[in-house]
C-alpha cells in the first residue's frame, strides 16, 4: 500500500480551532466551538459525548462532508477544504445510515464502490469477493439490500468503507441500532483492523462501554468542545475513583467504619445511616485490608460492594450530568441553559435539515 | 456465526492487497461509474420500468379512444397524433419521479457514502441524469410496440430522431428532479408537493392530451412558453416521418434548453450537497 504522503509524518489528523455554526430559524447554533485535535497514525480514538455534543458534526468536517465555519483541519496530510479529493481518496467513512442503496445488490455496490476509488473492474471485483467472505456476506451479497437484516447491512457498510483499504477509517456511531451480538462482532472487526494493519480509527459513540473497551484514547466532547482527552484508564483515574459501599448492622458501627475508612489515603467517605460510601483509587486492593482492620476493631460489616468507575462517572464528574440519561442538559438547568441545550441538540441530531435551511436561506 | 471464526477470516482480508489507484480518474470515468450504478437496479429488474408507465398507458387506453375525429388532432388515425405525446408524457413522468430515488438515498445514507468517495460532484449528477435515457428508450419501444397492432404507423428514421431529442429532454427533466430532491432533503413533502404541482400544468400546457389550438388565447400563450410544447410538436412531426421540418429544430432546441438548465441547476445543487 502506498503510504508515501503521510508516512513521513506520524500525524494523521490535525485540527486548529475547528468550528461549525448552523443557522436554525435565524439563530446561530454553535455545534462545534474551536476543536484542536491531534491524532497520530495508528491510533484508535473514540469521540464520546451525548447527542448534540458536536461529535458527528466534527466527523462530517473531517470527512469533507461539511465545510468548517472557521478553523482548519488536515486529514491524512491534506486540507479538508482545499484538497478534498486527496482527503477523500485516503479515508474510509462508515456513516450512521446505510451506505448501500436499497434497490441495489450488495456485491454490485461493493464493486461500484471500488470503481468510485478508481480501481479497475477486475481489481474491484476481486476486492469485493475478498470483503464479502471476510465479513461473512457470501449468502446475502447477491440479494437486494432492502431484504438484508440490520446486522447484515451494517457488515455491508463496513465492507464498502474498507474497499480501498484506507489508512484512516471514520465510523459515525457504528453500533447504533445493532443487537449485542452484532455489536460485539463489529467491535471485534474494528479492533482487528486496528491491531493487525495499524489502520487509524476514529469513531464517535455515545455508548460508554464501547468507548471504554475499544478505544485507546477517548476524547470527551460536550457542547461542541473537547472537555477531556486521555486513555479510558487515565480518565477514570483522574475523574472518578472506585466506589466501595459497606453496610454495617447499625449506625454506630457505620460511624466506626467511616472513621476507619478515612485513614486510607485519598479516600472520600460519606456515611448515610448504616451505609458508608468510600470513593478511592484501587478499591479491590484496599478492601480486604480494610475488612480485616474492621474485624479487629470488632465492627461487624454485613455487606460490601465494590464498583469500578465507568465512563459515565467520568462524564458526570466532568459535566455534572449523566451521559446515560442522554441528557444534553444539566439536571438542574435553568431556563437559559435548557433552551440553549435543546437548540444545540436539535442542530446536531438534525444537522442535515439545518444545513438545508441554511442553503435555502 | 461464531465471533472468533469471523474474526479470523477478517484478519486475512480486511485491508487486502489491492490498493486504490491514487491517480484521480477522469470525469468520464466518474460519470460512467455513477451511470452504471444507477442502471444496475434497472437491468436487474427491468420490470420496474413498467411501473412508471402505468399512467401513460392508462391515458393511452382510456383517453386515446376519445380523440378520434377530435378537432386539431390531424387527419387519419388519432393514434398518429396521440402516441408521440404519450411518449413524451412517459419520459416526463419517469424523469420527474426519478428524484425520489435520490431523496430516499439522502435519507438512508447512500448518498452521503457516495459524497465521501473521490467522485466528482458533477459526475454524481450527470451520471444519474444520463441514466434516464435508458428507461425512456425502453418505454418508447413498449408504447410503440403496444400501439402498432392498433394501427399506429411507425416511421423508423423519424422515430429514432425523436428518441434522440427525448434523450436530451430526459437528461434535463431527470436533472431537474434530482435538483428538487437535493433541495428537499429531509423534507419529502416539499419534493412531492412541488413535483405534483408542476407536473400536470406542464403536461396539459404542452398539448399532450388535447390540442391547445382551439383554447383561449391566454392558454395558448402559456403553451407557447412551455418548452415541452416544442418537444411534443417535434415528436409528432418525427413520428409521422416529417424530418425536414422547422418544428423539429425547435423541439431539439427546447430539449437542449431543458438539459442545459437541468444540468446547470443540478450540478450546482450537487456541489452544495452535504
Amino acid at each position: 500500500m502506498n503510504h508515501s504522503v503521510v508516512s513521513m509524518d506520524a500525524t494523521m489528523i490535525q485540527t486548529k480551532g475547528l468550528t461549525r455554526h448552523f443557522t436554525v430559524k435565524k439563530e446561530t447554533v454553535e455545534a462545534v466551538r474551536g476543536i484542536d485535535l491531534h491524532v497520530r497514525r495508528g491510533e484508535l480514538v473514540a469521540l464520546l459525548g451525548p447527542n448534540g455534543a458536536g461529535k458527528s458534526t466534527t466527523l462530517r468536517m473531517l470527512t469533507t462532508l461539511l465545510p468548517p465555519t472557521s478553523g482548519t483541519a488536515e486529514v491524512a496530510g491534506h486540507d479538508v477544504v482545499r484538497e478534498q479529493a486527496a482527503v477523500r481518496h485516503r479515508i474510509g467513512y462508515i456513516g450512521q445510515g446505510n451506505g448501500a442503496g436499497h434497490t441495489q445488490r450488495g456485491r454490485d455496490e461493493l464493486v461500484i464502490q471500488g470503481r468510485c476509488y478508481g480501481m479497475g473492474r477486475k481489481a474491484a471485483r476481486a476486492r469485493a469477493d475478498e470483503l464479502i467472505s471476510a465479513l461473512g456476506l457470501e449468502t446475502v451479497a447477491d440479494r437486494t439490500v432492502s431484504t438484508l437484516s440490520g446486522g447484515q447491512r451494517r457488515r455491508l457498510d463496513i465492507a464498502m468503507g474498507l474497499i480501498h483499504a484506507p489508512d484512516l477509517l471514520f465510523l459515525d456511531e457504528p453500533s447504533t441500532g445493532l443487537d449485542p451480538q452484532n455489536r460485539a462482532n463489529l467491535q471485534e472487526q474494528i479492533l482487528n483492523l486496528h491491531t493487525e494493519y495499524g489502520t487509524t480509527v476514529v469513531l464517535t459513540t455515545h455508548y460508554l462501554d464501547e468507548a471504554d473497551s475499544m478505544a485507546e484514547r477517548v476524547i470527551v466532547v460536550d457542547h461542541g468542545r473537547v472537555i477531556a482527552d486521555d486513555s479510558p484508564t487515565q480518565l477514570k483515574r483522574d475523574h472518578a475513583g472506585d466506589r466501595i459501599t459497606l453496610t454495617a448492622g447499625h449506625t454506630d458501627d457505620a460511624r466506626r467504619v467511616a472513621d476507619r475508612a478515612r485513614r486510607s489515603a485519598g479516600a472520600e467517605v460519606t456515611q448515610s445511616g448504616t451505609s458508608v460510601e468510600i470513593r478511592v483509587l484501587g478499591a479491590p486492593q484496599l478492601l480486604p485490608g480494610l475488612l480485616v482492620d474492621l474485624a479487629n476493631d470488632g465492627v461487624t460489616v454485613t455487606g460490601a460492594e465494590v464498583a469500578r468507575p465507568t465512563m459515565d462517572d467520568v462524564f458526570l464528574n466532568l459535566t455534572g450530568r449523566s451521559l446515560r440519561e442522554g441528557g444534553a442538559e444539566p439536571a438542574d438547568a435553568g431556563a437559559d441553559g435548557g433552551a440553549d441545550g435543546g437548540a444545540r441538540a436539535a442542530a446536531d441530531a438534525d444537522g442535515r435539515t439545518t444545513q438545508n435551511q441554511e442553503i435555502a436561506a | 456465526m461464531s465471533t472468533t471464526v469471523a474474526a479470523r477470516e477478517t484478519n486475512t482480508a480486511l485491508t487486502g492487497t489491492a490498493g486504490p489507484n491514487r491517480r484521480r480518474p477522469s470525469l468520464l470515468h466518474d460519470t460512467g461509474t455513477v451511470f452504471v450504478r444507477e442502471l444496475l437496479p434497472v437491468l436487474r429488474n427491468p420490470f420496474s420500468v413498467v411501473f412508471t408507465m402505468v399512467q401513460p398507458l392508462v391515458f393511452l387506453g382510456l383517453f386515446g379512444p376519445l380523440l378520434s375525429d377530435f378537432p386539431g388532432t390531424g387527419e387519419g388515425s388519432a393514434l398518429q397524433w396521440f402516441v408521440p405525446g404519450i411518449v413524451v408524457m412517459s419520459c416526463l413522468f419517469s424523469g420527474a419521479f426519478t428524484g425520489s430515488n435520490l431523496l430516499f438515498e439522502l435519507q438512508t445514507g447512500s448518498h452521503e457514502r457516495m459524497l465521501v468517495t473521490p467522485l466528482r460532484r458533477s459526475a454524481l449528477l450527470i451520471g444519474r441524469a444520463l441514466k434516464e435515457i435508458v428507461p425512456m428508450v425502453m418505454q418508447t419501444v413498449i408504447i410503440v410496440a403496444v400501439c402498432m397492432p392498433f394501427g399506429f404507423e411507425l416511421h423508423l428514421a423519424g422515430a429514432a430522431l425523436a428518441v434522440l431529442i427525448l434523450a436530451v429532454m430526459a437528461v434535463g427533466i431527470g436533472a431537474l428532479s434530482y435538483s428538487l430532491a437535493l433541495a428537499s432533503k429531509d423534507q419529502d413533502w416539499l419534493f412531492w408537493t412541488i413535483q405534483q404541482t408542476l407536473l400536470f400544468p406542464f403536461l396539459l400546457l404542452a398539448g399532450i392530451l388535447l390540442p391547445l389550438d382551439n383554447g383561449p388565447g391566454w392558454l395558448r400563450t402559456l403553451g407557447d412558453i412551455n418548452p415541452l410544447t416544442y418537444v411534443v410538436d417535434a415528436c409528432r412531426l418525427l413520428f409521422n416521418g416529417e424530418i425536414a421540418a422547422a418544428g423539429v429544430l425547435q423541439g431539439a432546441g427546447a430539449a437542449a434548453f431543458l438539459a442545459a438548465l437541468g444540468l446547470l441547476v443540478g450540478i450546482r445543487s450537487m456541489r452544495h450537497s452535504t
